[in-house]
């Protein structure tokens, strides 16, 4: 694959000289052993594995739980670079709240002819439960993750709107965490924005937007499907950090009209459940019935009003794959404006023109499913053989409306330490956003990185690495 | 604090308490084995014994030899005892709990299992098997320190140390109870002159081999040893302690939560009756009837707490 010597560095100009936010890192750098800071790479890791910083990956049985890769060379953003992808991302995330009122209310969207009717109502994530029903503050996506690719020196897209449970942000704290205790001085040469006051912002976001029938304190809880989940750390890591209880599915139950837990006192009752566990699990009388992981007869208390869900059950309607290409249309629809960040160019392979399109052009393109994620079952064509695109077209043929194809980018890379010295691998970013009565973004966020020489797959499933990442001050 | 949690933390500190003991009754084998010309396999039927797997043991190995013993007990994860069972157990439940933790406390449990995982991954040969009962015993004493050194004296330190304690009255009785009992015919043949040895390892299975002889002036003698392991109560494993420990604790929670539970007056009266007795007292009525009493009421205990605190459904 040829198209990495021409991806845009973060770091290094053509030239050879660096860029304008790396230039006290570069600095810094030069003066640097490469012993050290290698030793200081295998430091990092080790730091890593005591605190149990894992996650587990489905389907490898040995291998239950693995550390994420870390990389010491931070990911660098510039205070007006920040400024504007700040704006495009607020924008987004206003319209896709605006969006998801919409289309479980009037549906004026629809009516309007800017979306197929049935690309929603037989969309799998449209919860009919939902029609009619205003969450509390009217925020359906109280966290979002919205990642964003980088090909050039102004030019960013939207890759991905993750408006469901996003994960990662624990990485972005810890990775900041660990460089400030292996690097100190880097933080004297470098105003860097800080993220750490992430947890307490999420507790008091959650806290404000507490359902009607919640007299006093709030009172916040985290819901997670338990320590076999692939995030587990995380919702411990979160709920620890916000200093609030950390239930499973077991210790609730829905008593005189509320969802409370089972506490060594007697069941106390919950107010805002920040719940990472997918709308399919959340209550097995409306969904899944045969799930464990939730809790009976937790939608009734939702509509009437007892309890707030965050993020709201049905939000997975605004970050599906399928409805994704028509952003640029929802974001002008409800602000009135241009989408400020672009969306990369999207083939609906459900279109005719489109699938052939597709077909013919295979070996150029990613083709991936509309409801995967974690880079699980996509084709990326340039670096596929022959044989795999060929069966890829065949599973493409047989269920086209299951794909959508968008042009392999030549994403930007940001170097990774590696025993020579430095070498340049292919990154995106995932900005964390909380959404209450404002929108709040995180100056930062997750950095993931393509550790393969090459490769532009960064889930941390197919052998991707995570960085710091920097928003500077200026 | 939810059941859930208290439940977790309960059984992470039984299971911490059962590793190092099976550890510690491994050692004491080891060590019977090294000091006696020609160890017997009945030694280690003895240890299986004390640490409640010698049927389990025989459902999986046909013949009782020792290194297979040995095995069973420190890495047979088919075995919920085994030591290296006890540090996974005790981690997934830290993993539970692990906002109720401190970060040192959870660093040290989990390093504990990281090194075992690997340490435990073969067979362990007999020359190593100092370096890994030190191990063990280190490790352990990490926790244990991590955990004293850090944790808030609150409801979360009450129900470790509930677990704690429960489980060690319940080993110490295992160990008399077993060993009285290998013990007991050699009494009966040649009075109360006995193999050194045999007391000498009842001790080392408790680590109290020196501080008994501060105490009874290095004079073994089954009455001595057993008002040392019962009725002691400066004695850290003896069961006065132990149900100090827990009568307090309770106490603490009663104090904290406003209310009394079955489990409050069943482990209330058992620190009376071992406050109250001598050991000529239990000698009279059978040591063994005593301890199996004991054991029930220990069992018992354990379930009352998980009632009274709701710790399942």
């Amino acid at each position: 694959m040829g198209n990495t010597p021409l991806a845009f560095d973060e770091m290094m100009n053509a030239d050879q000289g660096p860029r304008q936010p790396y230039e006290n890192y570069h600095d810094w750098y030069e003066g640097q052993d490469r012993a050290r800071l290698i030793a200081k790479s295998r430091d990092a890791e080790n730091l890593f594995r005591k605190t149990g910083i894992t996650f587990a990956v489905y389907g490898h049985e040995d291998s239950s739980e693995k550390l994420i890769p870390f990389d010491i060379i931070p990911r660098i953003i510039s205070g007006r670079e920040w400024r504007r992808l700040a704006q495009g991302i607020e924008q987004r995330v206003i319209a896709l709240n605006a969006f998801l009122d919409d289309i479980y209310h009037k549906q004026e969207i629809i009516k309007a002819g800017r979306i197929p009717r049935e690309l929603i109502e037989r969309n799998e994530a449209f919860l009919p439960q939902m029609i009619g029903f205003k969450p509390p503050g009217g925020v359906y996506t109280h966290i979002v993750g919205t990642d964003i690719v980088r090909t050039g020196e102004d030019q960013f897209y939207v890759l991905e709107d993750n408006a469901r449970t996003p994960s990662g942000v624990s990485y972005m704290l810890e990775n900041r965490e660990t460089m400030m205790q292996m690097f100190p001085e880097l933080f004297h040469i470098n105003k860097v924005r800080p993220v750490e006051d992430y947890p307490k912002l999420l507790r008091q976001s959650l806290a404000s937007l507490a359902p009607p029938g919640c007299s006093g304190k709030p009172r916040v809880a985290v819901l997670t499907p338990g320590i076999f989940n692939s995030a587990y750390y995380e919702h411990a890591f979160l709920a620890d950090m916000m200093g609030v209880e950390l239930v499973e599915g077991s210790d609730l139950r829905v008593v005189d009209g509320k969802v409370k837990m089972r506490t060594t006192r007697g069941y106390e009752a919950i107010d805002v459940l920040y719940r990472r566990v997918d709308d399919d699990f959340l209550d097995p009388l409306t969904f899944r019935p045969d799930s464990a992981l939730g809790i009976p007869g937790i939608m009734d208390v939702y509509r009437a009003g007892n309890i707030t869900i965050a993020n709201a059950p049905g939000t997975g309607i605004s970050d599906d794959k399928a409805i994704y290409s028509y952003m640029p249309e929802i974001v002008e629809f409800y602000t009135g404006r241009k989408a400020m960040l672009e969306n990369v160019p999207t083939w609906r392979c459900s279109e005719e023109d489109s699938l052939k399109y597709v077909l013919e052009h295979l070996e150029e393109l990613v083709v991936k499913e509309v409801h995967g994620s974690g880079g699980y079952g996509m084709l990326v064509g340039p670096t596929a053989s022959k044989k795999e695109c060929a069966a890829f077209a065949e599973k493409l043929k047989a269920r086209p409306a299951n794909y959508i194809a968008q042009p392999t980018l030549s994403l930007s890379t940001v170097p990774i330490l590696v025993n020579k010295g430095i070498a340049p691998r292919h990154v995106d970013l995932r900005p964390y956003v909380l959404v209450s009565d404002k929108v709040q973004i995180i100056p930062g966020g997750l950095t993931r990185v393509a550790l393969k020489e090459g490769s532009l797959v960064v889930n941390s499933s197919q052998g991707g690495g995570t960085k710091d990442t920097w928003v500077l001050e200026d | 604090m939810l059941g859930r949690t208290a439940n977790g933390l309960y059984w992470m500190f039984r299971y911490i308490e059962r590793g190092e003991n099976i550890a510690r009754l491994i050692d004491a084998g080891l060590r019977m084995a090294l000091t006696r010309s020609g160890s017997s396999d009945e030694d280690w039927d003895g240890v299986l014994q004390s640490a409640g797997v010698r049927e389990d043991f025989d459902a999986v190995h046909g013949k009782l030899t020792s290194a297979d013993a040995i095995d069973y007990l420190l890495r047979d994860r088919s075995n919920p005892s085994s030591v290296m069972s006890c540090i996974e157990s005790a981690r997934n439940n830290a993993r539970m709990v692990r906002t109720a933790l401190t970060r040192e406390t959870w660093e040290a449990t989990n390093e504990c299992w990281i090194n075992f995982k690997d340490m435990l991954a073969k067979r362990v040969r007999p020359a190593e098997m100092p370096e890994v009962i030190d191990g063990i015993k280190r490790c352990t004493g990490l926790i244990r320190g991590a955990f004293h050194g850090t944790m808030l004296r609150d409801d979360i330190y009450n129900f470790s140390r509930i677990g704690t304690f429960i489980e060690r009255a319940d080993n110490t009785a295992r160990i008399l109870d077993v060993k009285y009992y290998v013990l007991l015919p050699a009494i009966a043949k040649v009075g109360s002159s006995l193999d050194n040895m045999q007391w000498e390892s009842i001790l080392r299975s408790v680590s109290a081999h020196r501080s008994y002889s501060w105490v009874y002036d290095g004079d073994y003698s089954s009455t001595n040893i057993s008002d040392f392991l019962i009725l002691n109560d400066r004695m850290p494993r003896s069961l006065a302690y132990s149900y100090d420990k827990i009568v307090s604790n309770l106490g603490y929670l009663a104090k904290l939560y406003g209310d009394n539970h079955a489990a409050h007056e069943t482990a209330s009266a058992t620190l009376m009756l071992l406050r109250s007795r001598t050991i000529d007292d239990i000698m009279e009525q059978g040591l063994h009837e005593f301890i199996e009493e004991f054991i029930v009421h220990n069992n018992r205990l354990g379930e009352e707490i998980s009632e009274g605190y709701r710790f399942y459904r």
